[in-house]
């Protein structure tokens, strides 16, 4: 018999305190919950994986013709289409990683219940299913505008990781929060929707945030998705974003992050009692 | 040598009104508008009712002990395994656990439908904490341990029950750990497969590892442990010798009446019979002869439930299940009124004689109510068994079957 050195201690105080270590020790769940979650999702699916292109391109072809054509909504020196497809594809990862994030625990339920393991595995691997949606839409929206003759310009090197990191860190804020609220509220799961829709209209997807008057483009870069948006349009076009309101957004997005991540670590250890 | 499990005045304190599914955002708003000084005052929800699960529970387990926990439903068993595998934080109290600890509450954790037996053994391998480089080593025995060799990449959810449940099993007993935390896993699926569980167990507690076992099966526990603690109302008796422990948990079930009250259902079961006689009284039957059970009950709410009833009769000296069945088996549905009773007539074979436990399970609209609820004893008497007028007291089979010798020449 293996004599093993671990020792775990059970008490009280044992519970919601935060190890790394423990994250790192069950970092293959984490791959395994997410290779399951894009395993099961097209299983028995016609499209299959066309599923994951389907949306942002209908959702483009629908915005172009509304916002673009009738509305006349500018879009700067891109054409509305890219212009708007490149708002959808950050703003799809962010919307579908908040969702399914926030519905994580109560999805898992069974798992909590009966099995240990650092809870923060599950909604972290549902950002981690949404990554590769991603990864292919960004593909998709690169050649949409190299074909339209708008390649990316250097920008992108700072650009690009600027919009996927303010991204990821407010859908893994907003999604924890969400998810442990969600625990005990399943009120969360009416709210939803309704506030990411409404969370849409205030981010500069469907807009450019210059049809604001500068005073007001403040507030909207306390939305960090603004930022996020904003800057992946400097990647094609011409115009350089306004770094001003990059720094708020980032800064924004980040406390985001820690506030989430906080309220999930300190209520984590009664989720098996109340889910 | 420091003890491998050692737990010391561990306690689990649960409120009532924090166990419902789930509540809404209004409940918690209603109560701040109608009484933000509580509220504010730190939540000291004086009204709602707390209990203790478990209360002060000591136990030092020493390596390689297998300890089987016994005690009736909502005693505290699960609640226990619950804390020391970190699923739920204990109140007060410390343990401390030497080696890898893995659970099993529930059998097939996490399997998903949708996907592949092969599939399901990662994921559920992993659920459980085991590696991939740890599931890929034990794949082969595993997929044996299971027989489902052939629908290794057919979806589970086309899988049988049957099937289902050895995979799930066979993932689970592959499990790399110093100490085993079992909750009743072994109490499901066919009797062929139960047999092959427990051997596999067996194997698991030779090779030196610590389990602590929980199970209603008495005679599992018998089987598997040495040493076990009684649980009653969240406190635990001492480490006893196995026999002595189940003796003693024997005669305090003895104490009870055969009968069983649900008050959450409003429903009362007030007497089981025995042709006619009632189980407080050991009835007498003979083999060879028609056996009538009776369960009679009361209810005095007017709700009707849909009622699914079993009973069971176990060998009493080493809890052999003799005999099995309940209602929807055979397709009988009821729903209950306001008294009423149910029955049972089967003809009893040429059993071995002796002491019966008669054990019944009640499920009301399909949730299970009591579990392996002992009611009473019965006695098999002796009858003339063999053409040599040898009594059956030493036969070595549990059933006589009427047969015939032949000699040729």
């Amino acid at each position: 018999m293996r004599v093993s050195s671990r020792e775990t201690v059970i008490s009280p105080k044992s519970f919601g305190v935060f190890h790394l270590a423990e994250i790192v020790r069950f970092r293959e769940l984490f791959y395994i919950f997410s290779w399951r979650d894009i395993k099961v999702r097209y299983k028995q699916t016609f499209l299959g994986i066309f599923w994951v292109i389907f949306q942002p391109l209908v959702t483009t072809i629908i915005f172009t013709v509304f916002f673009g054509n009738f509305a006349k909504i500018p879009s700067g020196d891109l054409p509305y289409p890219l212009f708007v497809l490149t708002g959808l594809v950050f703003w799809n990862y962010f919307s579908n990683s908040v969702s399914h994030a926030a519905n994580s625990m109560i999805e898992n339920e069974s798992i909590i219940k009966k099995v240990y393991f650092p809870k923060i595995i599950l909604p972290l691997s549902s950002l981690l299913t949404g990554f590769i949606d991603f990864l292919i839409n960004l593909f998709i929206l690169f050649i949409f505008a190299v074909v339209t003759g708008h390649s990316p310009n250097l920008r992108i090197i700072y650009l690009l990781p600027f919009s996927i990191l303010v991204t990821i860190f407010s859908s893994s804020g907003i999604g924890l929060f969400l998810a442990s609220v969600n625990v005990k509220y399943r009120d969360v799961r009416y709210i939803l929707p309704f506030f990411i829709q409404i969370l849409l209209f205030i981010t500069p997807v469907i807009y450019p945030l210059s049809i604001l008057s500068p005073s007001h483009k403040i507030y909207m870069a306390f939305n960090p998705m603004s930022g996020a948006v904003e800057a992946s349009r400097g990647i094609f076009s011409g115009t350089t974003p306004d770094f001003f309101l990059l720094t708020v957004s980032a800064v924004s997005s980040l406390l985001i992050l820690i506030a989430g991540f906080v309220y999930f670590s300190k209520t984590e250890k009664f989720f098996a009692d109340i889910v | 040598m420091k003890p491998i499990i050692e737990i010391n005045k561990l306690s689990k304190k649960y409120k009532y009104g924090v166990s419902q599914p789930y509540y809404s955002l209004r409940d918690s708003l209603t109560n701040w508008i109608t009484d933000p000084v509580k509220v504010l005052a730190g939540n000291k929800k004086t009204d709602m009712g707390q209990f203790w699960a478990l209360k002060d529970i000591d136990l030092n387990v020493k390596e390689g002990e297998i300890v089987g926990i016994i005690g009736r439903n909502g005693a505290g068993k699960t609640t226990l395994l619950k804390v020391l595998s970190r699923i739920t934080p204990p109140t007060e109290g410390k343990a401390v656990l030497r080696g890898r600890v893995a659970s099993l509450l529930e059998v097939g954790t996490g399997f998903h439908p949708e996907l592949t037996g092969r599939e399901n053994i990662f994921l559920n391998g992993a659920i459980l904490g085991m590696s991939r480089v740890e599931v890929r080593k034990k794949f082969d025995d595993i997929v044996d341990f299971a027989e489902i060799e052939r629908f290794l990449d057919t979806p589970v959810k086309r899988y049988s029950s049957g099937m289902h449940m050895r995979l799930a099993f066979a993932v689970a007993a592959h499990l790399e750990a110093e100490i085993l935390l079992i909750d009743e896993v072994l109490s499901v699926g066919d009797t062929a497969f139960q047999q092959k569980s427990l051997g596999k167990m067996e194997n698991i507690s030779q090779s030196g590892r610590t389990i602590l076992f929980v199970s209603h099966n008495l005679g599992m526990v018998k089987k598997l442990c040495l040493k076990g603690i009684i649980i009653k109302d969240g406190r635990s008796s001492k480490l006893t010798a196995i026999d002595e422990l189940i003796n003693t948990y024997q005669q305090s079930r003895q104490t009870s009446s055969a009968s069983i009250r649900l008050n959450r259902y409003n429903l009362e079961f007030i007497n089981f019979r025995v042709n006619g006689i009632s189980v407080k009284d050991e009835p007498e039957v003979f083999p060879e002869s028609q056996m009538e059970i009776t369960a009679e009950y009361k209810g005095s709410g007017n709700k009707s439930y849909d009622l699914c009833l079993s009973f069971a009769l176990r060998k009493k000296e080493d809890y052999t299940l003799m005999y099995y069945s309940h209602n929807h088996l055979e397709n009988v549905r009821h729903m209950t009124e306001k008294k009423g009773s149910i029955s049972l007539r089967f003809h009893l074979p040429h059993v071995s004689p002796g002491k019966y436990t008669l054990e019944t399970q009640i499920w009301l609209d399909g949730n299970l109510v009591t579990d392996g609820f002992e009611m009473g004893d019965l006695t098999v008497v002796s009858a003339p068994a063999f053409a040599s007028h040898k009594s059956f007291a030493n036969f070595p089979a549990h059933l006589l079957i009427p047969s015939l010798w032949r000699i040729r020449k």
